[in-house]
């Protein structure tokens, strides 16, 4: 039982339920804002089994293994480049069905 | 009393993450998932990665949730939505999500002991580096070709949400103010950015050595930029324009030249030719960090909303 | 097999430059602003295409596999490109499909005579360079999560080229594309995370010595192939598929389904063959193969139903993807190096030569629309008379999607079905007959249209010039060639992958 509340253990149990909840969320909600949020969800939980990894490795002075760590870093921020990416999808599609009517009949080959 | 502390900070993350998928207003979801992250940085210091603890709370909880509050703003009542599931194709997609979190948490109980580790071989490498912060090593030395294609990554982000903008205004201004700026975020504004923009400087200097480094340091950087143009202080550039180009390219050019010089003058690409190593990266981390913060922040901003000056 | 050690070997430097140089034109493209777009863009194409030509130069006169330690730190701190015969052919091929793609968009771009800095072209430039960039970073990768950075970057580069014509339902096709794809790179990143914890390496050479068949691997395993699965849109993962390539402009199309999801396809080949552990790569190799037949009879049937021209034409895609899943089962099941069989050789032409006949469709298809101001296939009888070169390119594309003699896809599947046969495999083998003759129906009814006479003769909307045209029939030719060549590609393959490499040279 101690040994499930190291930290590494943990948290890496976290991350693992994390995922799932996170899935849970892109598959079924029907909004696509919270579909976006629960893909970050789902990264956190990803992110944390890699946090898990690193504390384990601590070793030679360290008190975590610096690679995965610095894999989350650079994780974090294309996670967040996604969320904009497709926030900014999403806003633009909002506006232009509700434009819609004015300029329904377009091009349908669309080259 | 640190096992009961770390106990409730899961139970915690693990309530919110449902709360996000239960609560029914937009709005109370998104606020769930701020605190989310906030707890997040906290389970990250528990984790001993200071450096990731920061990028988490700056980037995952703050920029994340000034994007997430600004869309729910725009789309309030009329995001877009995908059919829903019925309940039985809710209930197979729940177990299925379940049974792999079980296995992934058996997988990470089953991990193979001892556990295998860089951490010795990081250290050994990290005088070459003249670095004291092995994560800024791993992040600028020994896997400088992951952080250089990145920052590619949140430069295409970038290009591609201006891509979004209709014809006639490519090339203009992002609008950032909001219809009614709340007095508080009008006094935040002129208080916190001095503030901001010294400890954004303080992190990315103390970055080599310690906690910190680009990211965070733009990341607080592009914060402050916002809450300024959030307020209606200063207006925000065309994404067309000279200087914010120059800012956004001026970093990964700035890596691609020194990692190109170490074909003449080191090993070889992405190479630091020896004693010459920390005030490259410093360079480097300078350059970046100006970028980071400027894609950050126009990421946040959205495209252009008003036609190009020119 | 693989070395022990990565060691940069000779113009192990050319990796660099292959995964570089465009990312180097997309910032100057951001630095010198919008109007030198196409003129930096095409001298991007020219180096590209001089790089890969060197990389498989320096392939076939070394006979070795080309390696370069990035930065000098070896893995598993660092970072290791490698290209061995695979990687170079489909650098190549990559570089062919970038080229003749990026030539058309330049003659179809300077055809709307907007001044060059225009949204839809700027944005169209950037990301197809940033696309080759990560293209050839997913070939040359060694490292999981570098793979990882790339596949990320290949998505932001794909994404903005599905609704660069701003359209609600391309933008709708667009987001479920990034969802998707996002959550197929999420899935692999779990993966990549549980290997590690593992193994504490990220190094493909490493891991192919390491790997057991314990619980975690076989875990990650399975993310990562799903994760991937969902990226290169095999059945049922593919509906994202037919609305964002069909959407896109045609020069976007020709990439997105030429190229773009070969890359988690090359992906899956590697973890199956190099990393997974023979028993489980067995199973992993029969339940792809259900699902590539799967894929090849639904959606070549689909393909059939479409009315307009390229949505046929993408859900053609999912079908050919199909066949090289069922390589798997059919590749070293008797103890042979998987990368020794027929079926492997007949899977990476296949690989190949889909790329070309299928950038060639798309870019006939352009054409077409272009020229006629729609893609409705039964609106478009005796168009073969006005558009003479793209009813041809179109014509060849397809004798390769059908598998008829001379093309490279005929090589492909001839190989396929002879693998099939003689590895007692029937039911693969009736699939390949099925879909060939189901792919000769859908090319048919086009080929129909194209000699037509109808009684009202069909009139263009606009003149197309025939130059736009040579960039189809270049393509489509050059399908075709691959299959006249079958032998030499045999050997070239095996470069860096086994002890006897040129043994089998001819």
């Amino acid at each position: 039982m101690t040994a499930l509340l190291q930290p590494a253990i943990l948290f890496g149990l976290t991350g693992a339920a994390l995922v799932g909840i996170g899935l849970f969320a892109v598959v079924t909600q029907p909004g696509l804002l919270r579909r976006i949020v629960g893909c970050n969800i789902l990264g956190a939980g990803i992110f944390l089994v890699f946090g898990a990894v690193a504390r384990r490795g601590a070793g030679a002075g360290f008190e975590a293994d610096p690679v995965p760590q610095a894999l989350v870093i650079t994780g974090i921020v294309v996670a967040f480049s996604a969320s904009a990416l497709a926030i900014a999808l999403l806003k633009r599609l909002s506006e232009i069905t509700i434009g819609e009517g004015a300029d329904a009949g377009g091009p349908e080959g669309g080259a | 009393m640190m096992a009961l502390l770390d106990l409730s900070l899961a139970a915690l993350l693990l309530l919110l993450a449902l709360g996000v998928v239960a609560e029914r207003q937009e709005r109370g979801a998104i606020i769930a998932f701020l605190a989310f992250g906030l707890m997040l940085g906290l389970a990250w210091l528990r984790l001993a990665a200071p450096d990731v603890a920061l990028t988490e709370i700056a980037i995952g909880g703050g920029v994340t949730g000034i994007l997430l509050l600004r869309a729910e703003a725009a789309l309030r009542g009329r995001g877009k939505t995908e059919e829903p599931l019925r309940r039985t194709g809710r209930l197979a997609v729940a177990v299925a999500c379940a049974m792999i979190s079980a296995g992934l948490g058996y997988a990470v109980l089953r991990f193979a002991t001892p556990a295998p580790t860089l951490a010795p071989a990081a250290a050994e490498a990290l005088p070459a580096t003249e670095l004291g912060n092995p994560v800024t090593a791993v992040l600028l030395a020994y896997r400088a070709l992951d952080t250089l294609l990145e920052k590619v990554v949140v430069l295409l982000a970038l290009i591609g949400v201006w891509s979004l903008a209709p014809d006639g205004l490519w090339g203009g201004a992002p609008v950032v103010k909001p219809a009614a700026v709340p007095a508080p975020l009008a006094w935040l504004a002129r208080v916190l950015p001095p503030f901001g923009v010294v400890i954004g400087i303080y992190m990315f200097w103390v970055g080599a050595d310690a906690p910190g480094g680009t990211f965070q340091a733009g990341t607080v950087l592009a914060a402050m930029w916002l809450l300024v143009t959030m307020a209606g202080l200063y207006p925000a550039p065309d994404t067309g324009a000279r200087l914010p180009r120059l800012l956004l390219a001026g970093g990964p050019v700035l890596f691609l030249g020194i990692a190109f010089l170490g074909f003449v003058f080191a090993e070889g690409f992405l190479a630091y030719p020896e004693g010459l190593a920390k005030p490259l990266i410093v360079a480097i981390e300078a350059a970046l960090t100006l970028s980071v913060a400027a894609a950050l922040a126009l990421l946040v901003a959205g495209p252009a909303r008003k036609a190009p000056a020119r | 097999m693989t070395p022990l050690v990565h060691a940069t070997t000779p113009g192990g430097f050319l990796l660099v430059l292959a995964v570089i140089l465009p990312v180097c034109a997309v910032l100057a493209i951001l630095a010198c602003g919008p109007r030198h777009a196409a003129r930096i863009a095409v001298v991007a194409l020219a180096a590209g295409a001089a790089v890969a030509i060197a990389i498989a130069a320096e392939l076939v006169t070394s006979g070795a596999a080309l390696t370069y330690v990035v930065g000098g730190w070896r893995p598993p701190l660092g970072i290791a490109l490698r290209a061995d015969g695979l990687s170079g052919a489909m650098l190549a091929m990559t570089a062919l499909v970038v080229t003749a793609v990026g030539l058309f968009a330049r003659v179809q771009y300077g055809l709307a005579g907007d001044n060059g800095g225009g949204r839809a072209q700027i944005t169209f430039w950037v990301m197809l360079l940033a696309l080759w960039s990560a293209l050839n970073a997913v070939f040359v990768g060694e490292d999981l999560f570098n793979l990882y950075v790339a596949l990320e970057l290949l998505t932001f580069a794909a994404v903005p080229l599905v609704c660069l014509d701003g359209r609600a339902e391309t933008v709708k096709a667009a987001l479920r594309y990034l969802l998707f794809a996002l959550v197929g790179s999420l899935l692999y990143l779990l993966g990549v995370g549980l290997i590690y914890g593992q193994y504490g390496t990220l190094d493909l050479s490493a891991l192919s010595r390491l790997a057991r068949s314990d619980p975690a691997l076989l875990a990650a395993l399975a993310l990562m192939i799903i994760g991937l699965l969902a990226k290169a849109a095999l059945f049922p993962l593919h509906l994202w598929l037919p609305p964002a390539h069909a959407g896109a402009p045609a020069a976007a199309s020709a990439v997105l389904s030429a190229l773009v999801i070969k890359a988690p396809v090359f992906l899956i080949l590697r973890l199956v063959l190099d990393v997974a552990p023979p028993q489980a790569a067995a199973i992993v190799g029969q339940l792809l193969a259900v699902l590539g037949a799967a894929s090849i009879l639904f959606c070549s049937v689909m393909a059939l139903r479409q009315a307009r021209l390229k949505l046929m034409i993408a859900y053609s895609t999912v079908a050919q993807i199909g066949y090289l899943f069922i390589v798997f089962p059919l590749a070293g099941g008797d103890g042979t190096a998987p990368w020794e069989t027929i079926a492997w050789t007949g899977g990476a032409l296949q690989l190949i030569s889909h790329a070309l006949a299928k950038a060639a469709m798309f870019l006939a298809a352009g054409v077409i629309a272009e020229a006629f101001g729609h893609d409705r296939i039964a609106d478009l009888g005796g168009f073969g008379r006005v558009l003479p070169l793209s009813a041809a390119a179109f014509g060849l594309a397809g004798l390769s999607l059908m598998g008829i003699p001379p093309s490279g896809g005929f090589v492909a599947k001839c190989l396929l079905l002879t693998a099939a046969v003689i590895e007692g495999y029937p039911w693969l083998a009736a699939t390949i007959l099925i879909g060939g003759l189901l792919a000769g129906a859908y090319v048919f009814r086009v080929i129909d249209k194209a000699l037509a006479v109808p009684v009202v003769p069909i009139a263009p909307r606009r003149a197309v010039p025939r130059r736009l045209e040579l960039a189809a029939l270049a393509l489509a030719v050059a399908a075709v060639l691959i299959g006249f060549v079958p032998l030499r590609p045999f050997g070239f393959l095996q470069i860096g992958r086994g002890g006897l490499a040129m043994a089998g040279l001819p």
